[in-house]
């Protein structure tokens, strides 16, 4: 019999330790430590050298110096005199705003594509696999710089298709009008929120009636009544206090109004799409994962189709499509920095351009992994609470 | 046998009646495909409307209007597609800038790349031992074929481009990302606390962050990092962060097959008195491959997806040999589409046959399970 140290100290005996395997483990990872802290300070050692040679200096500084360059897409105020972290806030928004946009749209298409795919209509499930399968298998950097080139193809700003004079489409981008808001709008924002916050309030209401009674109550068209009905009653009343600035067309440019740039849109609806052919087939996984047992009994309950695939099959599905929604939703963020392709102001796009303006390579490449980071967590953050919200209470 | 007295019993079987004409042949097939609802009726022919729509227009642009013939954009009218360029361009959208008297190499290493994968992949194969040791040995010859040395004359990798980029890119990225991925899916749940840490760390840095910034990494800040005497070739570095990046979600994909295993395996593992390694190599890692074979299968489909995002840092790629065309001032504007449609069928017949292979991999092994 081999002896072993015995566990819980007491005799170790060094020529011993290897084939203990506490003793082994805790050297491996001494090793380990090692290992990487040399290579950790061969890196910074490299760096500082680097650095000095090539006589730049290191820091954030940099970052209340002037810019010196324009974005066009913005959420915030900027001109080119602002400071390198204020373009660096106006591109981590413009990246927010394409994720939020594409997450939302991507999910809509993945839901409606995933249940025509199940439909028992032949034709249309066909179509929805032939688009699925050549969204998922081709490239997400060619279908963003193909959308951009179909953008772009779009007629020029003289012969822009208008619709009804308020909204022009062309190579350009979309324009809308922008609204202004008035005295008194505030009002009407107020009378929405109140609405939400009553159409809540209505429906706990109803649904601890619903469980008390067994009456049922039409949250859905109160609800309509509360948040649109009203706002918009309460805004002709007190003299419909927004107005429209819309875009007017001149000779080589289209004036006022509201400008979504090319590179947005065809960043979207590249995302969007690409992103939603996958939600598409998880949304489709999910609703097989339910057995048709659930289908029969709500069936045999007597609820109709509607209500059994709201009420029963749905809610069971979520459970299963929730978890790979939320690294569909990731990739969908992260594959945004592809903007830097078609020229789309994100914020790799934005630190491409001061990178090359300050030469704080270091600096800028670590804001936006850090900036990442933050975003991947967050988000995993929200959709493991929402996962934990509606996973199955066992008992 | 009184409360069976309300049976009246006949004679004869009554003749099989045919079904009602509207359930079956073709009528019955359209009703219950086509027209089972008013909803269904609805899609079907907005569907039809659809299809009448696009397909003959396409098929129009692509063949009937198409230009093949001619010399630059301009001999191609606006009406069709052009596809005058495929006969002098073909070759750069394959090969990149590499040299067109050394294109036999390229094709000699794919051809060897078939019998090198088959050893691989399939058990029952003829000379099957010697074939293991050509497995092997095929990246070797590989990169000999294609860099030169040996005899060889030089092709300088700045000179690679085209669809043989993205295919080099992406295997090797397959090959190396797939044992390393092990390694760091065995290292999130080792019982070493340090270990696991260090695995935890890399795979969710990696994982949180875009490839794109990983290749600025790659192309602005390594050779800051290294000693100003040591250089590495542009590809070799891009090569290393697709394999670092694709590595992370391979561990992730093998943590998911780790955890379906049931404990009683390690634990029969530890009685049959076999060591971590052995217990690892012989009875976990196998059954956990099988699981993950989907998994695996669709990160290898996204990574060689993802050689395209080498044109953002400036190489060729297949991609990139499009938009030097579409970009060239003797074809612009009339290439845009043609040229993205031969790069997307690229992509589209091999990561489709590989999710094709994956879920037959997966029936056949369902199968065996039970």
């Amino acid at each position: 019999m081999t002896e072993r140290a015995p566990p819980g100290g007491g005799g170790f005996d060094i020529s011993r330790a290897w084939t203990d395997e506490r003793a082994r483990g805790v050297i491996f990872q001494i090793l380990i430590v090692l290992g990487v802290a040399g290579l950790a300070a061969f890196i910074v050692m490299n760096t500082i050298t680097n650095l000095r040679e090539a006589g730049l200096s290191s820091g954030y500084g940099f970052l209340f110096d002037t810019a010196n360059f324009d974005i066009n897409q913005r959420l915030l105020d900027y001109a080119s005199t602002s400071t390198y972290g204020q373009a660096f806030v106006v591109g981590a928004l413009n990246t927010v705003l394409v994720a939020v946009m594409g997450i939302i749209a991507a999910t809509v298409i993945g839901f409606v594509a995933g249940v025509l795919r199940l439909s028992n209509n032949f034709l249309v499930s066909r179509i929805v696999v032939v688009w699925v399968e050549f969204t998922r298998n081709v490239p997400v950097l060619l279908q963003i710089i193909f959308w951009w080139l179909i953008m772009l193809a779009l007629p020029r700003v003289k012969d822009s298709i208008s619709i009804g004079d308020a909204a022009f489409l062309n190579n350009r981008g979309i324009f809308l009008p922008s609204p202004i808001f008035e005295d008194g709008s505030a009002i009407v924002l107020a009378m929405i929120l109140v609405g939400v916050v009553a159409t809540i309030l209505v429906g706990r209401w109803a649904r601890k009636r619903q469980e008390e009674t067994g009456r049922t109550f039409p949250v859905g068209w109160v609800g309509l009544g509360l948040i649109v009905g009203i706002p918009v009653i309460v805004y002709f009343a007190i003299g419909q206090p927004l107005d429209f600035d819309l875009p007017e067309k001149k000779r080589f440019n289209l004036k006022g109004g509201f400008n979504i740039t090319p590179e947005l849109i065809a960043l979207w609806l590249a995302l969007s799409t690409y992103t939603g052919a996958f939600i598409s087939e998880i949304v489709r996984g999910g609703i097989l994962s339910v057995s048709k047992g659930q289908t029969e009994a709500s069936g045999a309950l007597g609820l109709r189709r509607g209500l059994t695939m709201r009420k029963i099959i749905l809610p069971q599905a979520l459970r299963v499509i929730i978890p790979p929604m939320t690294s569909q939703y990731l990739n969908l963020t992260k594959n945004s920095s592809l903007a830097v392709a078609i020229g789309y102001q994100d914020i790799v796009s934005i630190g491409d351009t001061i990178l090359n303006q300050s030469g704080q390579a270091l600096e800028v490449i670590s804001l936006y992994m850090a900036f990442y980071l933050v975003l991947s967590l967050l988000t995993s953050a929200f959709m493991n609470w929402y996962n934990k919200r509606i996973a199955l209470v066992e008992r | 046998m009184s409360k069976y007295a309300f049976h009246r019993s006949r004679a004869e079987m009554l003749p099989e009646r045919p079904a009602p004409l509207t359930s079956t042949g073709v009528i019955g097939w359209l009703r219950a495909n086509l027209f089972s609802n008013w909803l269904s009726a609805v899609l079907t022919v907005a569907s039809i409307a659809v299809l009448a729509l696009v397909i003959p227009g396409l098929i129009e642009w692509a063949f009937i209007d198409a230009t093949l013939t001619g010399e630059l954009g301009k001999d191609c009218p606006s009406e069709g597609a052009c596809w005058a360029w495929l006969d002098q361009r073909i070759t750069q959208f394959f090969y990149g800038f590499y040299p067109p008297e050394a294109y036999w190499r390229v094709n000699i290493c794919i051809a060897l790349l078939v019998p090198a994968l088959a050893y691989m992949l399939f058990d029952r194969l003829p000379y099957s031992r010697y074939g293991r040791w050509f497995s092997l040995a095929y990246p070797v010859i590989a990169a000999i074929l294609l860099v030169g040395g040996l005899g060889l004359d030089v092709v300088r990798t700045d000179q690679f481009g085209g669809f043989m980029l993205n295919l080099i890119a992406g295997l090797v990225g397959i090959v190396l990302s797939l044992p390393i991925g092990i390694v760091l899916a065995l290292g999130r749940r080792s019982r070493m606390p340090i270990v696991r840490m260090f695995s935890v760390g890399f795979i969710e840095f990696i994982r949180g962050v875009p490839l794109i910034t990983l290749l600025f990494v790659a192309i602005i800040l390594l050779p800051l990092f290294l000693p100003p005497q040591v250089t590495l070739d542009q590809l070799i570095r891009v090569m290393i962060i697709i394999t670092v990046f694709a590595s992370a979600y391979m561990a992730e994909v093998i943590r998911g097959g780790l955890q379906a295993i049931p404990q009683g395996q390690y634990e029969a593992g530890q009685a049959m008195g076999l060591g971590y390694w052995q217990s690892m190599r012989l009875i976990i890692l196998p059954q956990a491959l099988k699981i993950s074979i989907p998994g695996i299968v669709n990160t290898f489909i996204g990574l060689f997806k993802d050689t395209t995002l080498v044109i953002i840092i400036g190489l060729f790629d297949i991609l990139g040999q499009a938009r030097l065309l579409q970009t060239n001032p003797d074809w612009l504007g009339k290439v845009d589409y043609e040229t993205f449609l031969l790069a997307a069928l690229f992509f589209f017949v091999i990561c489709f046959g590989m999710s094709r292979y994956s879920l037959n991999l997966e029936k056949r092994l369902d199968t065996e399970r039970r």
